[in-house]
Order: C-alpha cells, then structure tokens, then sequence
C-alpha cells in the first residue's frame, strides 16, 4: 500500500480531491481560495493602518491560514513520506523544449536552473522568482482569486468572470512561455 | 480546537498537489506548452466534479455542518479587472511555476528559494492594495 502511496498519483486522483476539499470546506462554511491569504497575511501585518485595502477583520480568515499552514505539512509528509524520489515524469517533448532553453531534464520536483540556492542568489533566478511572485500577488488580487478561487470554485459555479479570468491566466502564461522565458534563458 | 479540521483539510491539499507533482515548474511548464493531458485531467476533474456538486448543494439547498444555508457568492460582473488581472497572474504562474497554494506546498519539500516568490506574492498583493483605486475594475 505504502508503496502504491510512494508512486506519483494519476491525474483522476487529484481531481477528485481537489473537488472533495472544494466541497468540505462549503460544508464547513467557508469557500476554496487560496490566495486570499496573501491579503490576509499583509493585514495581519499591519498594512491596513496605511491601506485601506488591507483595513479589514483578518482575524475572520483564520481558518483559511490554518488551512494554509495544513498545505505546507501536507508538502512536508508527501516529500518525507510519500515519496519514491524520482523525478517529475513529465512529457519527452517539454523536456526536449526546455532542454533548448537551458533547462535540463527533471531531477526533482523543480528545475536546479531556478530553485537551487545557487541558482535562486544569482541575479537571474533572484528575479525570476520575485517578479513572479509579484505579478501572482498582483494579478490575482485584481482579479479577486486564483486556481482555486476561480478555475475551480468559480466555473464550478459557472462564473463568466471566472472563465474571463481563467483565459487571462492563459494569456499571460503563453506570453512567459513563448516570449518571455525564451529572452530570459 | 475548532481550527484543526482546516489543517486537515490543508494537509489533505499539500499532499494531493504533491503527489500529483501540480506544484512542479515543470508541469506547469508542460500544460502551457498542451504537451501532455495531466494538468487539464486535474483541473478538469476537479471542475466537473465541483460543478455537480455545486449544482446539487443549489438543488436540495443544502446546509452547512451548523445549518446555516451554503451561499454561493456571484463574481462581480466586468472584463478589464478579470481580463488583466488574469494575465498579470499568468505571467507570473508560468515564470514560478506555482499559483499561490502551491507556492506554501513547495516549503513543505524544502525548496526554500520559493520564499522569494512568496515574499514576491506579498509585496504584490500590498502593491496592488495602494494601487487599486487608480486602476479599471
């Protein structure tokens, strides 16, 4: 059993799950959106002195922070328990793709030429990984969610914004892909 | 501890995103590229099953677990903010390689240069804050 457990999971699984956690925490009073913590968290901090934005009951979300603080345990126990350590199993052709760019073929579950310490201090991937960042906490912010919020929960309530933002997910992740990513490697 | 069945839940996410390697670069790199199902039978998954189930909740108006009616609240109606709103976040997806939840997961498996990222989303999230009133929603 631990063994199947250790192997990387179909797709159908997550899906599942995905759908079940969506529906648990409707039971459970709350809706599924991860990335209003961001908000959350610069509240907590002290930015709604200065911000309206940010003026608001954050204590009220945290359960979404307990919520947050489960996925991170979560990453935990799949990296030290339920992992087989073999690297991500993803096509020949996107590992052939990013071989042109620079970027060799998984190792683990994320790319040395970013994620590696070395790598994330040196100039390039300092950037890559704060502009990113960025532009996730800007952009689902003005868009009211993320993955979750949106291409999950809102189009499972068959949300016209949340498909526009969905395309919009889309477009500015095509635009990395193929213009953006080719420039910076 | 009323808190903990929201940790759970939380574990139950950082563990199927994990298995299902949702939270690596690389099939995030792959789904942009539409060079393999996997990310789309995630999604699609979830989506399908999400909105049966919304469907039915709606139907039967089904209550909470402290019988409170389940209300689901309509998305303000507009193009601009959803439209780029949507492609900053995109952008940002793609060079990461993680939307929000997956970027916390990521700790998990001690790739600690995803604190960057985050402390990345964080300022975003305050830039977007001081910024919000001067831009089209």
């Amino acid at each position: 059993m631990l063994e199947l457990l250790r192997q990387p999971w179909p797709w159908y699984t997550s899906g599942i799950v995905i759908a079940f956690i969506m529906v648990l925490l409707l039971f459970f009073g709350k809706s599924f959106g991860f990335s209003s913590n961001l908000r959350t968290i610069c509240s907590a901090c002290g930015a709604g002195k200065t911000v309206k934005f940010f003026d608001f009951d954050w204590r009220s979300q945290t359960w979404n922070l307990l919520f947050l603080v489960g996925a991170i345990i979560g990453g935990f126990i799949a990296s030290e328990f339920l992992s087989n350590g073999e690297a991500v199993q993803i096509s020949e052709a996107t590992i052939r793709d990013l071989q042109q760019l620079g970027i060799s073929s998984p190792d683990g579950m994320q790319p040395e030429e970013i994620f590696s310490l070395s790598a994330a201090f040196s100039l390039k991937g300092f950037l890559i990984l704060l502009l990113g960042g960025f532009a996730i906490g800007f952009g689902s912010r003005y868009a009211g969610g993320c993955t979750s919020g949106h291409a999950i929960s809102g189009i499972s309530n068959l949300q016209l914004p949340s498909l526009i933002a969905v395309i919009g997910f889309f477009i500015g992740g095509l635009i990395t892909t193929f213009v953006l990513l080719p420039l910076i490697f | 501890m009323k808190g903990i069945k929201f940790i759970i839940a939380g574990i139950l996410f950082g563990i199927v995103m994990s298995k299902s390697e949702a939270i690596s670069w690389f099939r995030i790199q792959e789904m942009f590229r539409f060079q393999d199902f996997h990310m789309y039978g995630i999604i699609g998954t979830a989506v399908a099953l999400g909105t049966l189930a919304t469907f039915l909740i709606k139907k039967f108006k089904l209550r909470d677990y402290q019988g409170n009616p389940i209300v689901f609240t309509p998305k303000e109606k507009s193009v601009s903010r959803y439209l780029i709103g949507g492609t900053i976040f995109g952008l940002g997806w793609a060079l990461t390689g993680a939307c929000p939840g997956p970027m916390f997961v990521n700790i998990g498996f001690s790739y600690w240069a995803i604190f960057i990222a985050i402390a990345g989303a964080l300022a975003g999230t305050y830039a977007y804050g001081v910024v919000r009133d001067r831009l089209p929603h």
